[in-house]
């Protein structure tokens, strides 16, 4: 499969990639590294795993990162109570100690966390690691040697070792600077906010029932509203849900009734000095310069 | 594409080339092993080769790390490939060509902008408008230096290892703020429970051991902001050198300058050789000691970089003297932005130590209802002695 086959069955699935992306998530298919992408909040970076998991028909496994996260949590972890509760009825019954331990300490009663499970699955699935960069550097040095070894170390069971290797696709949106191993091991694309044709084909791979002359109305005000300064620019999900807000509404035409454009602004604009500066007279201004 | 590539037909190979391309990358600050280049070899063998922007896209995949990193390639990837002519930019500032003998000019050889590079500089706008026209020579200037200093003649090593200890004692004395979440720890305050019955498997079932959490204390990171526009150059020596000192000394720091536009400085200052280090970042203040433009840098700072590194655990750390030839509003705006994000902002002004100061330049009186401190800073000792107040911050 070469890049652009990728890329247009990555469009079948209604994800319209870049042709930088698109090659980067084939070398990172035929070379077996890790993809990290890079970029602002909306670009469609979480996104880009699920529609390749349904192309590659693998199984999504997603491990959102958030600060605080451990080994138990990602990993791997003993289901405690089951084994306690083993271990009280064990010895009612007057087995002896040996035995229990050998039956604690089995795979029945591993609890597998998603990096666990996408070592020892059957056929390679595409696990995605969300917001790396909210994780703490000690959950990356974990992360390091599992996309190195592809391999999990238990110190009671032994080591379990990759059945197949997983599609990795690591996302941050840059809250901190990222260690340079975890940089190096990893393919980098930083994915940019799509150009006026790429986010018309993303609205219309979305939403097909939007008219053509609308649809092109809605890029438009959206791409224009992100040269605004604004403190949270709008992305591509915000962008769809504009546009089903018009299609809701009625709309045909984004100047026709400022009011009612102004009232669908709130799935654009999330903050409140965002929503104060983007005025009834500013945002008639942005659809008539975006007709 | 209709050029060219700049090799001849006895070239070695496209295995020599691609070391070579790699060995330019590193030159100009890219940071690959030797494994890259093997990669890069076998990602050129999964896209047709012959064409320059497949080439280049996967190139770009394998051989960039970072946002900049990935900006910075095309014209790398250019420069080699392409034959462009362009050659590395030196540390050092080359000699001046020489001129005929029978040209007399006062204009440099190769245009007015000969010391830049292209991209990396943005002309000023024309109609900023300076704010204090007095006659002293602290005024700020709208002029970009287009004469590159080399700051390593500006800062000594011993200076940088003073500067260390006192950035040392400065994280010290930054309270560290509680975590909400609890981890496990010898001496908590409540008890672990999943660890507790982990443990107690060893006793059969019975919790003999227990074992604690606490909450874990969160160190404050400090972000420091350099003015290092002409009014601010008798004290950059100083400034230099403590930012220097900050970077060997807190691996969480992050460190910027400032003149007309805003760089980031923190990579560079990383370097583990501190005069290469200054060296690096003296490439990077092109511009160093020109005019100053204080609002739209700190403005460019909240809106971007503080979104990626700044939150309620940052010291925002701004050293200049306030004299800016922006609108002050716009300073007084970019510290709002950079409040909202939950940081505590500390302005250290070095004119601040003059007996009869007052903080009459409109843009430091614009700053002043933002600051959680506001201090006299011109000397090392002086930033030493933050300490006390850094305490009840």
């Amino acid at each position: 499969m070469t890049w652009t086959d990728l890329k247009s069955a990555l469009a079948d699935e209604g994800y319209v990639a870049s042709d930088d992306l698109a090659v980067a998530l084939q070398l990172a298919l035929s070379l077996g590294r890790p993809l990290l992408l890079e970029g602002a909040a909306g670009v469609g970076k979480t996104e880009i795993a699920r529609a390749l998991s349904v192309v590659k028909d693998a199984q999504l496994l997603r491990l959102q990162c958030y600060e605080g996260l451990d080994a138990a949590q990602a990993i791997y972890e003993w289901n405690y109570q089951r084994q306690l509760l083993t271990i009280r009825a064990a010895a009612e019954d007057g087995e002896t100690g040996k035995a229990i331990e050998d039956r604690i300490f089995s795979r029945d009663f591993l609890l597998e966390r998603p990096l666990l499970a996408a070592i020892t699955q059957d056929t390679p699935p595409v696990l995605l690691i969300d917001e790396i960069d909210r994780a703490d550097e000690e959950f990356e040095a974990y992360l390091l040697e599992i996309l190195s070894d592809f391999q999990v170390s238990i110190p009671e069971l032994g080591t379990i070792k990759a059945v197949t290797r997983p599609i990795v696709i690591l996302t941050s949106n840059g809250t901190r600077d990222l260690s340079d191993a975890l940089r190096r091991r990893c393919l980098y694309t930083y994915v940019e906010y799509p150009d006026r044709v790429t986010e018309l084909a993303i609205l219309k791979a979305r939403c097909p029932e939007v008219e053509a002359r609308l649809a092109d109305q809605i890029v438009g005000f959206v791409q224009k509203l992100r040269e605004e300064e604004l403190e949270k620019t709008p992305g591509v999900a915000e962008m769809l849900d504009f546009a089903a807000a018009l299609m809701g509404l009625g709309i045909a035409d984004l100047t026709d009734d400022l009011n009612a454009l102004q009232s669908t602004l709130t799935t654009l604009l999330k903050t409140q000095s965002d929503q104060a500066n983007v005025t009834r007279e500013v945002a008639g201004r942005i659809a008539g310069k975006a007709a | 594409m209709s050029r060219i590539t700049k090799f001849a037909g006895r070239d070695p190979g496209p295995a020599a080339r691609m070391a070579g391309f790699i060995a330019h990358l590193r030159e100009n600050g890219l940071r690959l092993g030797v494994a890259e280049a093997e990669i890069a070899m076998a990602a050129l063998t999964q896209v047709d080769a012959t064409h320059p922007n497949e080439s280049r896209r996967a190139l770009r995949a394998v051989c960039t790390g970072c946002k900049e990193e990935a900006a910075q390639f095309d014209d790398l990837f250019d420069s080699y490939w392409m034959d462009m002519g362009r050659v590395r930019q030196k540390v050092v500032p080359t000699a001046k060509a020489p001129t005929s003998d029978d040209v007399h000019s006062s204009r440099d050889a190769k245009g007015a902008d000969a010391g830049a590079t292209g991209s990396a500089t943005a002309p000023d706008g024309a109609d900023g408008e300076a704010e204090s026209d007095g006659t002293g020579k602290l005024i700020a200037t709208e002029r970009r230096n287009l004469a590159r200093k080399d700051l390593r003649d500006l800062v000594r090593p011993e200076e940088i290892a003073e500067a260390e200890d006192v950035a040392h004692r400065m994280g010290a004395a930054l309270r560290d703020q509680r975590s909400r979440r609890r981890i496990a720890a010898r001496k908590g305050d409540r008890l672990h429970f999943r660890k507790t019955i982990r443990a107690s498997l060893a006793t059969g079932g019975e919790p003999v051991r227990l074992l604690r959490k606490k909450r874990p204390d969160r160190t404050r990171k400090i972000v420091a902001l350099c003015d290092v526009s002409g009014s601010m150059s008798v004290y950059s020596r100083v400034f230099l050198a403590f930012l220097a000192g900050l970077m060997r000394a807190d691996t969480a720091a992050d460190a910027y300058l400032f003149h007309t536009r805003l760089v980031r400085i923190t990579e560079a200052l990383r370097d583990k050789d501190a005069m290469r280090a200054i060296g690096r970042m003296s490439l990077m203040a092109d511009g160093f000691g020109g005019g100053s433009k204080i609002g739209p840098s700190l403005l460019r700072f909240a809106d971007t970089y503080a979104k990626r590194f700044v939150d309620g655990r940052s010291v925002v750390m701004i050293l200049s003297d306030g004299y800016d030839t922006e609108a002050p509003q716009m300073i007084g705006d970019a510290l709002e932005k950079l409040g909202k994000r939950g940081c505590k902002v500390i302005w250290l002004n070095p004119l601040k130590g003059w007996a009869e100061y007052e903080p009459v330049a409109a843009g430091m009186s614009a700053a002043l209802p933002h600051l959680d401190v506001f201090k006299a800073a011109n000397t090392l000792a002086d930033l030493a002695a933050l300490e006390k107040d850094l305490v009840t911050l």
